[in-house]
């Protein structure tokens, strides 16, 4: 049902969900975002790694369009970031779970679904939908636990869910897996793969913890504010004569360094 | 499904009543607040009732300017608290990232704050009316009715003040800061034209005056009289006002 839909008017929908070029982020008087240029490609998986405090964050907020003084152009879904036709087609996670303590886990989503699919004759729908993104993060049994009373990996995962619903073609998730144990993990990446397979969903996900880099199709590899290399895991490690990413970020780092501190002499 | 666009302007009822749904179920949560939100006007009616045992006069007068008041505080606080916890939860962010207009938001609080405010001045006109002998020579009705305006004004002030506070700390201190000064001005204390030339000007410009004020038309008229209806208009048009003002405050891109 939800795959047989005819594409919407408008921009046709094969060029990568999000571009952006010169993008620039300020935050005060600190530029966090400098002059960044990507594409995120369509029905993949872009991992965004990159040290704590780097902007990762910031880029994603730009992409949701909650994040105030972007300069340049970012265009998400032919729409550009932040307009009102992309508040249905994006689901957005913050780092902290972003939900009603003081509901239950059904409730919470039914909430949110009432956002996103108003009106009665959706009730149907809705509660299907409810269902789903409940056991598509494993917390059935939970359902009508309060969110206050989770444990912090199990109120992530009620805040993914809300996400879930309404099946978006684009999932921006901030740090979904940090401080799940390893079981987890690997069942959500397992849930990444699948909903980018058989919906066609982009996912741009952030993460610190560099061994998650081998899960995603592509990397945006980000160091303050910039974004050090951009390719699939195989590339940045052919690349770098790296045997693993993370030893592939190290070498990238040195190498800016290095080419940084050539500037500075030749000036 | 199909992508419906998303309106942004305007009311959408079903949000605005899903919205509205989900804030009395986080309360009905919390029975405890619920308690004492409904208890407390109540035992401050018993307990001024027999204060004044000796001057019922006195009683009417406080009593009937009380039950706007009550109304007024509770919901400043319980809304500026509740929209100050979706603030820093990032449960604003994350609805203002969603097709929910921010008019639907602060109608839904409204909503909410405003049945609850209901249940709250029912309670307490009832109990002041026929336990208390509150004596009211106009209709207990419109009591209600300026009791409810009254609630919508403080759901009103505390949202807005809500984008000021940057912690419970603070938002607590707004309750001062923005009822006692309208609390002293009000004519509860002291008749508004007893005062200080300065003060009475002010006390004009200030809504709560014309809630008690048109606490005690209905006190000690029989119909309603135009300054009733001047002063219901009055503080209606404040709360919708500062309404408008506390979705003003609601950003869906922050820094």
């Amino acid at each position: 049902m939800m795959n047989s839909v005819p594409e919407p008017p408008g921009p046709p929908d094969t060029g990568p969900a999000v571009t952006a070029h010169d993008l620039t982020v300020a935050r005060g008087p600190r530029t966090v975002l400098r002059s960044l240029d990507f594409t995120v490609p369509r029905g993949r998986i872009t991992g965004l790694l990159g040290p704590s405090g780097c902007g990762k964050s910031t880029l994603m907020r730009a992409v949701v369009g909650t994040q105030a003084k972007v300069t340049g152009t970012l265009d998400v879904l032919g729409h550009p970031a932040g307009h009102p036709a992309l508040r249905t087609r994006i689901g957005y996670v913050t780092q902290a779970p972003s939900v009603y303590d003081d509901l239950t886990v059904r409730q919470n989503l039914d909430y949110f679904a009432a956002i996103l699919d108003p009106g009665r004759a959706a009730a149907d729908r809705r509660h299907d939908n409810v269902t789903r993104a409940i056991a598509d993060v494993d917390l059935t049994t939970h359902a009508d636990a309060l969110a206050g009373n989770l444990s912090g990996g199990q109120r992530g995962r009620v805040s993914l869910a809300v996400a879930l619903l309404g099946t978006p073609e684009l999932l921006v998730l901030d740090e979904p897996t940090v401080g799940l144990d390893p079981v987890l993990r690997r069942d959500l990446w397992t849930l990444f793969h699948h909903i980018a397979d058989t919906r066609g969903a982009t996912l741009l996900i952030s993460s610190h913890v560099m061994d998650e880099a081998e899960r995603c199709h592509r990397l945006l590899l980000m160091r303050t504010g910039e974004i050090l290399a951009d390719g699939t895991p195989d590339s940045l490690r052919t690349r770098t004569g790296a045997d693993t990413v993370e030893a592939a970020f190290l070498h990238l780092v040195d190498q800016a360094a290095d080419a940084a501190r050539a500037k500075e002499t030749t000036r | 499904m199909t992508t419906a666009p998303a309106p942004t302007r305007g009311l959408n009822a079903s949000r605005t009543t899903a919205t509205a749904a989900r804030v009395l179920r986080q309360l009905r949560h919390d029975p405890r607040t619920i308690a004492l939100l409904l208890l407390i006007p109540c035992l401050m009616l018993v307990l001024l009732r027999y204060v004044f045992d000796g001057s019922p006069r006195t009683f009417d007068s406080i009593g009937a300017s009380l039950l706007g008041i009550f109304p007024l505080i509770t919901m400043f606080l319980v809304t500026s608290i509740a929209t100050l916890r979706e603030r820093t939860s990032g449960t604003l962010e994350r609805l203002l990232a969603m097709p929910l207009g921010k008019g639907d938001l602060i109608a839904g609080y409204a909503l909410a704050f405003g049945t609850l405010a209901i249940i709250q001045s029912a309670l307490a006109t009832g109990l002041a009316v026929w336990f208390l002998d509150l004596d009211v020579i106009g209709s207990p009705w419109l009591l209600l009715l300026v009791a409810l305006l009254d609630a919508l004004l403080g759901t009103a002030l505390g949202l807005f003040v809500s984008a000021f506070a940057a912690s419970e700390f603070q938002a607590v201190q707004f309750m001062p800061a923005v009822i006692f000064p309208q609390l002293l001005l009000c004519g509860l204390f002291a008749p508004r034209d007893t005062m200080h030339p300065a003060l009475e000007a002010l006390s004009d410009a200030l809504p709560m005056s014309y809630a008690v004020d048109g606490m005690n038309e209905v006190l000690t008229h029989t119909d309603l009289t135009a300054t009733f209806v001047r002063d219901v208009l009055i503080v209606g048009g404040c709360a919708l006002l500062v309404l408008v003002l506390g979705a003003a405050t609601l950003r869906r891109r922050t820094a």
